[in-house]
C-alpha cells in the first residue's frame, strides 16, 4: 500500500530517460507499467558559474541579482525527448533535434532557461492569443 | 483568424472573440507535446504586451484617499506612462495592494499592508518598509519582495517563482502549497511551515515551529535554528556543497548571511512515502474493500 515506502527509482544518468523513454526500473514501476516520480531533479539548485550571456542580460534587464524564477526551470524528459515544462501553458515544449545537448544537467538547465524565456516572450506563445480572447478591453 | 484587430475584438462578446480567433477548432486530445521551441527566436526580455518602463523614471502615489482598487489601477496607469519606480505612500494596512503586476517595476511601499499584498505578481521588485498581513506574495510567479519587518501567516502561499523575503519573523503555514520559488525568513517561522510543499526552497535563519514540512511532496527547507518537530514525511538530508554555495549566495544577496556561515543549517526534504502516483492503487483498494 502507499504511504509506507518510496517505490520509485533513482535518477542515475543524465541520458537515462532519453535512452529509456519508459524508465521503469523498480519492481513497483514494472508491475504498474508507470514511472513513479519526476524524470529530472526538481531540487537541483543552479551552478552560477555556468550561466550564459543571454541569461545575464535578462537578469540585468529585470533588475535581479540572480536567475529568480528561472532557478526552478530544468530540462526534463517526456516521451524519450528532452523538453521543458512551461507553467504558463501547463504543458511540455520540446527541444528541437538541431540543438546538441551538453553532457551534464547544469548546462542543459541553462539551455532550457534560455529557450523557455525566448518562447514565453515571443508572439507565438499561446498566452498571446489567450490574452486577446479573454482580456478586459 | 489571428489577424482580427483589437477594434473588431472590442465589439464582440467573449464567446465570439474565442471563435473569431479560432481557439475552438484545435484538436487537443492525445497531444502532449505539440509545441517545439524555435532555436532562432528573437531575444526579448518582456512579454509582448508589457509596457516599456524605465527604472530611472520615478514617481510617488499617495493612497490616503483611495481604495485598493484605485491604487492598483493607478499603478498600472503609471506603468503605461513609462514609470519604472513607484513609491506608494500611506498604505495604512490596506489589503491587496500591488497585486497582479506582470511587468518589471521597482515598487516601494512606505508603510504596512494588510492581507494578500503583492499577490500574483510576475516580475516586479517590491520593498515594503513595514509589516504585512496574511498571504503576502501568494501565487507570486517571479520578481523579488522584501518585507522589512514581520509578516503574518501563510506568507508566500502557493508561490510559484521568485524570491520572497521577510527580514523579521513570520506566522504559521509559511509557504503552504508552494510550487516553486524561494522564501527567505530572517527570524523565526511558525507551525506547519512548508505544509503540502511541492517544489521550491524555503530558508529560515531562526527557529521553526512544530510539524515543519508536513505532507511535503518535494522541495527543500533549510533551517538555521531549532526545529520543534518535523511533520509527516519530512526528513533530514545531507547539506551538500552545492546547497552551501547557493545558501551563501542567496543570503548574502539579501543581507541575511549569519555571522557563523551556513554550515549549521539543517536541510529538510520529502521522504517520498506519500508519493501515491500509482494508477493501480484505486483498483487495489476496491479489491480490498
Amino acid at each position: 500500500m502507499a504511504g509506507t515506502q518510496y517505490r520509485g527509482s533513482e535518477i542515475k544518468d543524465v541520458d537515462q530517460f532519453i535512452n529509456d523513454a519508459q524508465g521503469l526500473e523498480s519492481e513497483r514501476e514494472k508491475e504498474i507499467g508507470q514511472h513513479i516520480g519526476y524524470r529530472y531533479d526538481v531540487n537541483l539548485v543552479p551552478d552560477y558559474s555556468r550561466i550564459t550571456p543571454f541569461l545575464k542580460s535578462y537578469m540585468e534587464f529585470m533588475g535581479w541579482d540572480d536567475l529568480n524564477w528561472l532557478e526552478d526551470i530544468h530540462m526534463g524528459y517526456e516521451e524519450g525527448k528532452p523538453a521543458v515544462f512551461d507553467r504558463n501553458i501547463n504543458g511540455w515544449v520540446r527541444i528541437p533535434d538541431s540543438i546538441e545537448l551538453p553532457d551534464n544537467q547544469q548546462d542543459r538547465d541553462m539551455i532550457a532557461r534560455e529557450l523557455l524565456l525566448k518562447f514565453q516572450m515571443s508572439d507565438r506563445h499561446p498566452l498571446v492569443m489567450l490574452r486577446k480572447a479573454y482580456k478586459k478591453f | 483568424m489571428a489577424s482580427v484587430s483589437d477594434t473588431d475584438l472590442k465589439g464582440m462578446t467573449q464567446e465570439e472573440r474565442v471563435k473569431a480567433l479560432g481557439m475552438t477548432t484545435d484538436q487537443l486530445t492525445g497531444r502532449s507535446m505539440y509545441i517545439e521551441f524555435d532555436p532562432d527566436a528573437t531575444e526579448r526580455f518582456a512579454y509582448p504586451w508589457a509596457p516599456d518602463v524605465d527604472f530611472n523614471k520615478r514617481t510617488e502615489l499617495d493612497c490616503d484617499e483611495m481604495t485598493a482598487t484605485e491604487v492598483n489601477a493607478n499603478i498600472r496607469s503609471l506603468m503605461e506612462e513609462g514609470f519604472g519606480s513607484i513609491v506608494v505612500k500611506n498604505p495604512r494596512g490596506m489589503h491587496s495592494l500591488g497585486v497582479g503586476i506582470l511587468n518589471k517595476l521597482n515598487l516601494i511601499i512606505e508603510g504596512s499592508t494588510g492581507y494578500f499584498a503583492v499577490g500574483l505578481i510576475d516580475g516586479p521588485n517590491v520593498r515594503i518598509n513595514g509589516r504585512v498581513g496574511w498571504s503576502c506574495g501568494e501565487n507570486m510567479m517571479s520578481g523579488t519582495v522584501i518585507v522589512e519587518k514581520n509578516a503574518g501567516s501563510t506568507f508566500g502561499a502557493a508561490i510559484r517563482g521568485g524570491d520572497l523575503v521577510c527580514r523579521g519573523s513570520v506566522g504559521s503555514r509559511t509557504g503552504i502549497d508552494m510550487k516553486g520559488g524561494t522564501i527567505i525568513v530572517g527570524g523565526d517561522t511558525g507551525a506547519l511551515s512548508g505544509f503540502m510543499m511541492q517544489r521550491g526552497r524555503m530558508v529560515v535563519c531562526g527557529n521553526a515551529g512544530k510539524n515543519l514540512g508536513d505532507s511535503m511532496y518535494d522541495g527543500t527547507i533549510y533551517i538555521g535554528g531549532d526545529i520543534q518537530s518535523l511533520g509527516v514525511d519530512a526528513v533530514e538530508a545531507e547539506l551538500t556543497d552545492l546547497d552551501k554555495a547557493w545558501l551563501t549566495r542567496k543570503l548574502t544577496q539579501y543581507g541575511l548571511m549569519p555571522e557563523n556561515g551556513v554550515d549549521h543549517f539543517t536541510k529538510v526534504v520529502a521522504g517520498k512515502q506519500l508519493w501515491n502516483y500509482d494508477n493501480l492503487e484505486p483498483n487495489e483498494k476496491k479489491l480490498i474493500l
